[in-house]
């Protein structure tokens, strides 16, 4: 297939929108290709029709991603919302899919910059409805104006679990509790990234903001807490929980859980790029050098789909991957790419400076990172933790086979929400380090597609040249 | 229990929705499950292998937990979809079926 674009970019949230605004900004013809109907990712998430009460609601960090998006704009990038990227090929033939009818588009640069997702939080009852991540409240709260009603507890360990925390009771919701997991010898371990966080001092003030509001508001704290469980039959009705040896329950109509975001890592997966695991993210990290080339030419990474570094860090990122991506096709010279780069590697520096602190301090329990038996890891087949350490002591040696052999991963999620968690299981079981016993392998679709909307690529493909280079059957009929 | 909304939704759009053959009223802009929340359906399906209760968990298109079915098409994640006039969205009982089956 020939080149239909110079730089094509996957994903509108702040790494995106950097990347797509730098690269048309520099004159390369540029597609930038979202899932969602508006720019913003999930930071994002509708900031350009968001009433001035949500605005107020969100802060500023929130605002900040408006004019990020009017950047694209003006830019004169060729967007295309509402649209899913369900494959691209080794030779970055980007297959998307818009209102039921499949396209193919390519360039000799793509940028991949499909962000994060919050880590599963397996605890006893989380698969009961009223259970959700604590990041969906917020996206309820950013698209919808929407807050739980009744009470409402919030537990797991990281900023975003007080920031949801803060939010909701700013839009009035009742917080039952704020239960954090994080245990006390985090704190220890995170003393020593202190220093080098200190070079960040903004991240220290919103955290005292956050903690003297919940605190004034008065919201039941309780920290190291153990043994969490999800109470009710047919849905959530609250969380016990050990604290301090005693056992404690908060009743509540919504349970929130969250223990850290991860590498969205779908479509570098599905491009078999190098990836390594990360002891300190606890996740996947996509190896790329500092332009988010991978180990694949043309495809770059950008934002927290390669480490989790924040919405700043990402947009710099963005920027770097577009410069990058100029410089290989020949449109930048090596000392104007590096000029252009100073101001985003010194902002990527210091946002990347607390990192090791704020990774240290909210590094998930042990419960969180390898459950109990009876707990339930993949929500889809509803397999447990007990299962998978059984298959391993069967002789399954990673997560493609714990698969084939239990249906793990097998869902229609396909191991998006269960895939970290498995590869941490096998390593203990196994004794193995992470990045011995690997991922689940990804195929496309990437996401289950509808069967009509290959019909008409079939037909491009009869009329133009490329074919999607895998499976086309649609993952619809399990 | 039902999802409040903190805005009055005077400057919102109206979008009427059927769900579950129950008339409701959404907002333009909304995501079918934000609507589905608004309205009070607290369970979205119910999983093919136990037949366990589910709704959303991460509404950012990750979990798959809130599969319905749109105008008779199976499998939607409801909370990548915007809400559109007239709408029928049915909830999803037992095992996925094949599309069209």
């Amino acid at each position: 297939m020939t080149f239909t674009h110079d730089l094509i970019v996957i994903g509108a949230g702040p790494a995106g929108l950097a990347a797509a605004a730098t690269g048309a900004d520099l004159g390369l013809r540029t597609l930038l290709l979202d899932e969602q109907p508006r720019a913003g990712g999930q930071i994002y998430r509708n900031v350009t029709v968001a009433t001035r009460r949500l605005h107020g609601l969100l802060g500023a960090d929130y605002s900040r991603g408006g004019s990020l998006a009017e950047s694209v704009v003006v830019t004169g990038a060729e967007v295309r919302h509402d649209t899913l990227v369900w494959d691209v090929s080794p030779d970055l033939v980007v297959t998307g899919s818009r209102g039921g009818q499949s396209f193919q588009v390519r360039a000799p640069q793509l940028v991949v910059a499909t962000g994060a997702m919050e880590r599963a939080s397996p605890l006893p009852g989380w698969t009961l409805p009223g259970v959700l991540n604590a990041g969906a409240a917020q996206i309820a709260l950013k698209s919808g104006g929407l807050v739980p009603e009744g009470r409402v507890v919030v537990t797991g360990a990281g900023p975003l679990l007080l920031l949801v925390a803060c939010q909701l009771l700013e839009a009035g919701v009742e917080l039952a509790g704020l239960v954090e997991t994080a245990p006390a010898a985090n704190r220890r371990t995170a003393l020593r990234h202190l220093p080098a966080a200190l070079h960040a001092p903004s991240y220290f003030a919103k955290g005292l903001r956050m903690i003297v509001r919940l605190r004034r508001a008065g919201v039941p704290w309780y920290t190291g807490a153990t043994e969490l469980e999800v109470t009710g039959t047919d849905r959530a009705t609250g969380l016990a929980f050990d604290v301090g040896g005693r056992r404690l329950h908060l009743a509540a109509n919504t349970v929130l859980l969250h223990h850290g975001v991860i590498p969205n890592t779908q479509l570098s997966r599905l491009l078999r790029v190098d990836h390594r695991w990360s002891n300190s993210q606890l996740a996947w990290h996509v190896v790329a050098d500092e332009f988010g080339q991978t180990s694949l030419s043309g495809l770059r990474v950008a934002g927290d789909g390669v480490a989790i570094a924040g919405a700043r860090a990402a947009e710099a990122g963005g920027a770097l991957a577009a410069l990058g991506a100029a410089h290989s096709i020949g449109r930048l010279s090596p000392t104007e790419r590096d000029r252009l780069a100073a101001p985003h590697q010194k902002v990527l520096r210091g946002e990347c400076a607390v990192r090791p602190f704020l990774d240290a301090l909210y590094r998930p329990p042990p419960y969180i990172l390898a459950p109990a038996d009876e707990t339930i890891v993949c929500r889809c087949e509803e397999v447990s933790a007990g299962r998978i350490r059984e298959m391993a002591r069967l002789g399954c040696q990673g997560p493609n086979q714990t698969k084939f052999f239990s249906r793990c991963g097998m869902g229609p999620c396909q191991g998006r929400v269960c895939g970290n968690i498995v590869t941490q299981l096998l390593a203990a079981e196994l004794a193995k380090p992470p990045h011995a016993v690997g991922a689940y392998r990804i195929r496309a679709p990437i996401k289950p597609i509808p069967v009509g909307s290959l019909a008409n690529l079939q037909e491009m493909a009869d009329s133009v040249v490329a074919k999607p280079h895998e499976s086309t059957m649609a993952k619809s009929s399990e | 229990m039902a999802w409040q909304r903190i805005e009055d939704g005077s400057d919102a759009v109206p979008v009427r929705l059927v769900v579950e053959g129950r008339p409701v009223q959404a907002r333009a802009g909304d995501t079918v499950a934000a609507a589905m929340l608004a309205v009070g359906v607290a369970v979205f399906r119910e999983t093919p292998v136990s037949g366990a209760p589910r709704a959303p968990l991460c509404m950012m298109g990750v979990c798959f937990d809130c599969l319905v079915e749109v105008d008779g098409r199976p499998n939607v994640q409801a909370c990548m979809t915007p809400v559109a006039e007239g709408m029928q969205i049915c909830l999803q009982h037992g095992a996925r079926r094949p599309e069209g089956a």
